[in-house]
């Protein structure tokens, strides 16, 4: 029906529009309690006494559970990004003896309302012990200095190398070597919707039911099911509408053991909503990373080598996304350029701040701004266009599909791409040379203009498999049932679009049924941009299996040969003789098990489909972002940008507009404003929307936005790449090129705050790079 | 804690509660009256999502306690569609431009930009960026959203319509 590759409006717009969506926070159950939790005030402490004997006297208050009322407890375990050593750092979902960030679970209190559960909070008397804070990531390595975990020496929770080629002969052949230090801040995801869960437990069936998890509804209650030492089929987890995820939202928090124990331990439905303080304390933070890095460059500017240390600071405990971020970093740092000699050290380094996860283009954005940072240095220190200095680096196309060398935990081969192709195409739509031109007259007359470029290559479409079935039902509507999940990107829309054209229903005809474990029987979810490349391919098979299904009943029907049969909007048609044809209703009717078994079919017209891959898809493309400074103020303002992308296939060019708009807005955020400040001894200074810094419609440009269907995906039968994250990717690069351009600085760390601008600008302009101290491990 | 009946029009309709005089607007809204279609994102005043009409002014629900708001006429989300099966402009543009994805600060979203275009019907785009610098969206980019206020008012000047 020509869905796929049109700009379809969304089917799950009008509740939202209407203000009919069920989030978690608009779910009600009848006797449903409200939790609040006690957190630590403290960044590092032991926990000597706790005493809530008048807390819980209060009127209203229905208990409060500290660790001793949980005798099995066990640490929450990773699900991905498992380096070895890091397991020694896990968190137990409330502190047993000892608080490592402000904000780690205390206690948990139960009551008739949420205002009553937060007047109890007040008065449950915790005696702490405080021990010495550990907030720098550098200084939190030293060998004499306080530790967060006794099993971890230095902090270093793991440690691991990626090595190829001969890096030490590159530096050695090298004409020039460029040695440079880049910090990227800690930030992080900040859906607008904080997360909530209610847990509701039939005791006499012994079924316990959660409405708010998301994301991988059935990895987590995998995890739930062990936690809890209850089987997966007593655990039902319901995905209500999800205000935002970007990586942070979904995964198995300490509140997604303890508001489930509560329910099951006071016999009452428990509600628990995440207070937006809270979530700036208590939700996965990300991004913070040290880079040390030294490029090996010939005269000409292509690059020899290129080494790097990495500190990534994974904050009080490692959470389920385990090393990612440092993995994802170490595995992408080289992006597109064709660097054969690369050697990188991670190091997962543990301190005293809230523990860090991945946020949308983890580990990339940072990589990518420290890469297209380097480059951007090659050129001044050779006197090149930066334009130029990534054309001569390029992998080409025709070294596609291409090996990146091997990395302990990342693939890394390249599926396919035409990088200097969509490089000039980004660079003639802005028209690179006029803009380059404006801003140097725009200079000479006193204005700080300049244009920045970030290259970037994502990976998406995270496998292993995903599951799909599509049945039609006897009034001929076509259900999908998707393993996937939605965080508010629109994935009932990509899908309906993709299953609609296979079967030739209109659109309004498909229904999506997910996120709910009762229903769908397996999932990995929607993470690393994989739902349209994971569940959008299985949902294709499905869809072409429950097609070929309708076909052999119809044809058995009209008693005529398939070759003879076509499909058209939700009827199968004999060719030639349009009037004899059958309705997907009928022909579902004809599925009945009571007529199915007679006719000697198997009842039902559904089938089921996994789509696997073992391979991943790498998106990638360019950032190109003009931005002027105001020397006075230090303030940077984003005048024009473009992100041009290669998606393979654009099952929606609107929604992947969308989804590089948001994702831009974010990584301008995390470019200019954002930051979780911390204090010297580890108290977070950002607890509120008042110092944590979201960009609002003032900061966002005007940006143009380029889909590219380049180069298809050879890993997948649509041909997808994956578009969730390339608005955000580069976005920390492209926009701190553009503020060197303008002010005539090196820039070497984010966010490009106004006092770090005019403190460059006092310093004036830094070609030269210092020799770094050694490090001590 | 002592309890105080309020009484106050929401789309038209009356409604009567009992609340202890510290209930929050937003929490008398969404929890007594099931009116769960207003959104709380950070419960101090900063984020938009709980944004609400009073006397056709956009407030925050969130920091205005249901006791002050004893006799006041408010508009939610849940009014602005004059029946289940039409949209009202506002929302009509946001579908049709993208202007929305999680949906989570849509609500806020489409009353503040109800009470600008009924105070100002041809904003420019500065003043549309102004008026919704008040409500945070963490998904959209803001872009869209603009575009969607701009056909809006581009679609009531030609037909010479006003915002209801």
């Amino acid at each position: 029906m020509g869905y796929v590759g049109a700009r379809i409006k969304r089917v799950e717009d009008l509740r939202f529009l209407r203000g009919i969506g069920k989030f978690v926070g608009d779910i009600r159950r009848v006797g449903m309690t409200h939790a609040a939790i006690l957190r630590s005030p403290y960044a590092h402490a032991r926990v000597v006494k706790i005493d809530t004997a008048s807390a819980a006297k209060t009127s209203g208050v229905i208990g409060i559970l500290t660790a001793t009322d949980m005798p099995d407890l066990q640490t929450i375990p990773m699900r991905i990004g498992s380096v070895p050593g890091l397991e020694r750092s896990l968190q137990y979902p409330i502190a047993t003896d000892r608080v490592r960030y402000v904000g780690d679970p205390v206690a948990v209190v139960v009551a008739v309302d949420r205002y009553v559960a937060d007047d109890a909070l007040e008065l449950i008397e915790v005696e702490y012990e405080s021990l010495p804070p550990v907030v720098d990531t550098r200084a939190a390595m030293r060998l004499d200095g306080p530790r967060l975990h006794d099993a971890v020496p230095s902090n270093v929770a793991a440690k691991f190398k990626v090595d190829v080629g001969n890096i030490d002969r590159a530096m050695a052949e090298a004409d020039l070597v460029i040695e440079e230090e880049f910090f990227t801040q800690r930030h992080g995801a900040v859906p607008l919707e904080t997360r909530g869960l209610v847990a509701e437990f039939d005791e006499g069936r012994e079924i316990l039911t959660m409405w708010g998890p998301t994301k991988m509804t059935h990895v987590n209650r995998g995890i739930l099911s062990n936690l809890l030492d209850l089987p997966e089929s007593s655990i039902h987890f319901i995905e209500p509408d999800v205000g935002g995820g970007f990586g942070a939202r979904g995964e198995f928090y300490p509140e997604d053991f303890l508001v489930p124990f509560a329910a099951i331990y006071f016999r009452r439905p428990v509600c628990w909503i995440e207070d937006r303080s809270e979530n700036l304390k208590a939700t996965n933070q990300s991004r913070e990373q040290q880079h040390r890095i030294k490029v090996a460059v010939k005269q000409d500017g292509t690059i020899l080598g290129l080494e790097d240390q990495i500190l990534f600071d994974m904050g009080a405990y490692t959470r389920t996304h385990g090393g990612i971020p440092g993995i994802a970093a170490s595995a992408m740092l080289r992006g597109p350029y064709g660097i054969k000699n690369y050697r990188c050290t991670v190091f997962c380094v543990l301190t005293n701040k809230t523990p860090a996860g991945t946020y949308r283009s983890p580990g990339r954005y940072e990589a990518n701004f420290v890469r297209e940072r380097a480059i951007d240095l090659i050129a001044h220190r050779l006197k090149l266009d930066p334009a130029e200095v990534r054309r001569r680096n390029f992998i080409p196309p025709q070294a596609m599909p291409y090996d990146q060398g091997s990395h302990p935990f990342h693939y890394m081969v390249y599926d396919s791409g035409d990088y200097p192709g969509l490089f000039e195409k980004a660079l003639a739509r802005v028209n690179y040379p006029g803009i380059k031109r404006e801003c140097e007259s725009a200079r000479q007359q006193g204005r700080a203009l300049g244009v920045g470029l970030g290259y970037f290559v994502e990976t998406s479409g995270l496998g292993p498999w995903e599951y799909a079935r599509v049945e039609i039902d006897t009034k001929g509507r076509v259900i999908l049932y998707s393993g996937c999940a939605s965080v508010g990107q629109g994935v009932d829309t990509v899908l309906s679009q993709i299953v609609a054209d296979e079967l030739s229903v209109r659109l309004e005809n498909v229904r999506v049924v997910r996120g709910d474990t009762a229903r769908v029987p397996y999932g990995l979810g929607s993470n690393a941009s994989r739902t349209t490349v994971m569940a959008g391919n299985a949902a294709l098979g499905a869809a072409q299996k429950v097609k070929r299904k309708v076909l052999d009943r119809a044809a058995a029907h009209l008693e005529i040969g398939l070759d003879d049969l076509f499909i058209e909007d939700g009827r199968v048609i004999v060719r030639g003789s349009l009037q004899r044809s059958i309705s997907f209703a009928e022909v579902a009717r004809l599925s009945d098990p009571g007529i199915a078994l007679k006719s000697g079919f198997s009842p039902g017209l559904s089938e089921e489909n996994f789509f696997a891959s073992d391979r991943r898809p790498f998106p990638y493309g360019v950032h190109v972002a003009v931005v002027e400074v105001d020397r006075e103020t230090g303030m940077a303002r984003l005048l024009k940008y473009l992100v041009a992308e290669d998606v393979g296939r654009a099952v929606n060019p609107m929604l992947i507009e969308g989804q590089m708009a948001g994702g831009l807005a974010q990584g301008i955020g995390g470019a200019l404003l954002e930051e979780f400040v911390y204090d010297f001894d580890g108290t977070p200074l950002a607890t509120t929307f008042m110092d944590y810094l979201l960009p609002t419609a003032m900061e966002i440009p005007p940006a143009d936005f380029l889909p590219l269907e380049l180069v298809p995906s050879p890993l997948n039968p649509l041909g997808v790449k994956g578009a969730g994250e390339g608005g955000i990717a580069a976005a920390g690069g492209a926009i701190a090129n553009a503020v060197c351009d303008a002010l005539g600085v090196e820039v070497k760390r984010l966010p490009l705050k106004p006092e770090y601008l005019l403190n460059l600008l006092q310093k004036g302009r830094e070609f030269q790079s210092k020799t770094p101290e050694c490090i001590v491990v | 804690m002592t309890r105080r009946t309020v009484s106050m029009t929401i789309n038209g309709h009356e409604y009567r509660g009992t609340v202890e005089p510290r209930r929050l607007l937003v929490d008398f809204i969404r929890e007594d009256l099931d009116l769960a279609g207003t959104h709380v994102g950070c419960e101090h005043g900063v984020c938009g999502a709980c944004t609400i009409l009073w006397n056709g002014e956009a407030v925050r629900s969130c920091i205005i306690f249901a006791v002050q708001a004893d006799g006041a006429t408010l508009e939610t989300v849940e009014g602005l569609a004059k029946s289940n099966s039409e949209l009202h402009p506002i929302q009509q543009a946001f579908w049709e431009n993208h202007a929305l994805q999680c949906g989570f600060c849509t609500p806020g979203l489409l009353l503040t930009i109800k009470a600008l275009l009924k105070e100002n019907p041809s904003p420019t785009e500065e003043e549309i960026r102004r008026t919704i610098s008040g409500n945070l969206c963490r998904c959209t980019g803001y872009q869209n959203i603009v575009t969607a206020v701009k056909r809006v008012a581009e679609e009531l000047n030609e037909t010479n319509c006003s915002i209801k």
